[in-house]
């Protein structure tokens, strides 16, 4: 990436009163003006919104009336509240459905895709596992919100093979409302990750399957052997980029389940939006929303560098 | 190679398996449009008499004329400004390393963890005291804010690869800053723009946490957003339901299939870079 910090070092001498030299150091305060309007965007809508969350989290107000300062006790609740720190909770659990599972699954398909499919049937399986990843979010969740509906496929197919008594209105479920939300991100995500782990695997020294396989190594100690190792960057990645999109989980649940039943499906996203824009609790609503910053920062940054050591 | 004929088939059939599996939800909807509206389907199957005239109903009850309109106006505001503005920023700290490069694009990157979610509300009251709430800019200027970790990150990535001769020999040849930009390195960077404003097109058109704070009126949302709102209203009315949704994920297919190599190209470049 960075190959080129220095300049070439060779004709320095006579560069250093050369005109070439006083255009660089005019580029370094001009550029400036090129970065403004990027940063200027950034600043008024995202970082000034940011710390405006974090000076509201110290307050009381319910979006009208005067601002209350109540120092950490919004933190407090966070952890007093059942149904906000249970948000929390089923983040985490959908970690495990929209990020752990499709990326364990992606690695194996990925893997399959390459031994037995190089050709057209892996390029069709590429193009159909990706077809989810470009609808948005919120059609997704009315798709499924009919899947798992009484009437709908699932049940269908379940009494079609004879489990008609474990039939249900899954998303309506308090057991099974938040795996049933889980199986739509991994709909979701798996096309994402079989791609990303897949141009990984094209990546590696064919040299290393070839001799793996010379030596009549199965599908399994290839996989466990040269892919997973190898793969080590793009496991990151592919964590790193679906972790976040889970615990920052809000179309699909607001569409399917809006948390319910109770709060069984309730993540931060939907408690933060419940509680600024339906209960008028905007200090409650940031602390949470804070909290939430933080957390996505303290997940990823273990993951990131774990993928980039060398091992 | 050496992969054994039952292995062979064993993969092949959980390949193809995987790929019904995901096509299946979409049959699904698509058999479920058909059935008459105001019925209650079973999940998939062929209604006796398809009722095609669904999808034109959906058409009209969606106000889908004004909701393409809409979703096209916001992509075509959001997006070449991203790109111009992000483009313009990933040169200064890429490619002039301007003095404090670092430290902005630091500032940048730690913007690619943050969950939308984590700066709705004071977006919220913001755009209010703005006078921008419930109005398309509502979405768009923060849309834009919102892409630039990812969009300033993405061109800083083609620009810190650019061979400094080529800067070299159009600075000796008396180029101004501007120049330097306009004539020689926005030509060359036109791939990963390319790309980059692909992905933000599809970005925008599927943005709905936006769309449902900032905007109440349906038909200034984008694509989304409207959807959400039409499920609001139409949710115990499976099959048009189905056939609005169908008729909201046509433009996102085609467009995928169109420029797919370029959409999957620049979702995991960007990811990798990431």
């Amino acid at each position: 990436m960075t190959t080129h910090d220095t300049l070439p070092a060779a004709p320095a001498l006579s560069r250093r009163t050369s005109p070439y030299r006083m255009v660089r150091r005019r580029e370094k305060t001009i550029g400036w003006l090129f970065a403004t309007p990027a940063l200027v965007m950034y600043a008024t809508f995202v970082l000034l919104p940011l710390l405006l969350s974090i000076q509201y989290s110290f307050f009381r107000w319910n979006g009208i009336g005067p601002m209350t300062w109540v120092g950490l006790k919004n933190y407090a609740t966070i952890f007093q509240v059942p149904n906000l720190l249970g948000s929390i909770v089923n983040a985490f659990e959908l970690v495990v459905f929209f990020s752990f599972i499709p990326v364990a699954l992606g690695l194996v398909v990925a893997s399959v895709v390459h031994r037995v499919a190089p050709g057209r049937l892996g390029a069709a399986a590429r193009t159909i596992l990706f077809l989810p990843q470009v609808i948005p979010l919120v059609a997704a969740g009315i798709i499924w919100g009919w899947l798992l509906a009484l009437p709908g496929l699932i049940n269908q197919i379940l009494r079609g093979i004879g489990l008609g008594a474990v039939t249900r209105a899954w998303l309506g479920d308090f057991g099974w409302a938040l795996p049933g939300v889980g199986v739509i991100g991994i709909w979701v995500v798996l096309g994402f990750c079989t791609v990303l782990l897949l141009t990984g695997i094209t990546k590696v020294d064919p040299g290393l399957y070839e001799s793996a396989r010379i030596d009549g190594a199965g599908w399994f100690t290839e996989f466990v052997r040269i892919t997973v190792p190898l793969l080590r960057q793009e496991i990151g990645v592919c964590l790193t980029v679906t972790v976040i999109a889970a615990l920052a989980a809000f179309d699909i649940v607001y569409v399917t389940t809006a948390g319910g039943p109770g709060n069984a499906t309730a993540v931060p996203g939907i408690q933060i939006y419940i509680l600024a824009f339906t209960e008028q609790r905007i200090g409650l609503a940031s602390a949470l929303a804070v909290m939430l910053m933080v957390l996505v920062l303290v997940v990823i940054l273990p993951i990131q560098r774990l993928s980039r050591e060398i091992p | 190679m050496k992969v054994g004929r039952s292995e062979l088939v064993t993969g092949r059939v959980l390949l193809v398996g995987l790929m019904v599996l995901t096509i299946l939800p979409f049959l699904s909807i698509f058999t479920t449009a058909l059935y008459p509206s105001g019925t209650v389907p079973s999940g998939i199957g062929w209604p006796a008499h398809p009722q095609w005239g669904n999808f034109v109903q959906a058409f009209k009850v969606a106000n889908m004329t004004a909701l393409l309109a809409s979703s096209t106006f916001i992509v075509i505001a959001v997006v070449p400004v991203s790109l111009v503005i992000s483009t313009m920023a990933a040169f200064a700290i890429g490619l002039l390393r301007i003095s404090g490069a670092r430290l902005l694009l630091f500032l940048f990157v730690f913007g690619l963890t943050l969950p939308f979610g984590g700066i709705i509300v004071p977006l919220y009251y913001l755009e209010r005291s703005m006078g921008i709430y419930n109005t398309r800019l509502a979405i768009v200027l923060p849309l834009i804010g919102l892409y630039m970790p990812f969009a300033v990150f993405w061109m800083r990535a083609h620009f810190v690869n650019m061979p400094v001769d080529i800067s070299e020999a159009a600075r000796l040849d008396g180029a101004s800053t501007w120049g330097l930009f306009r004539r020689i390195h926005l030509p060359l960077a036109r791939a990963p723009i390319s790309s980059l404003g692909i992905l933000m097109a599809v970005w925008t058109w599927n943005q709905f946490l936006l769309a449902l704070v900032l905007v109440e009126d349906p038909s200034q949302r984008t694509m989304a957003g409207a959807l959400g709102a039409f499920q609001g209203h139409y949710a115990t009315d499976v099959p048009l339901l189905c056939a609005g949704t169908i008729l909201i994920l046509v433009p996102t297919l085609v467009i995928f299939v169109l420029f797919q190599r370029q959409i999957i190209a620049a979702l995991l470049q960007g990811a990798v870079k990431g």
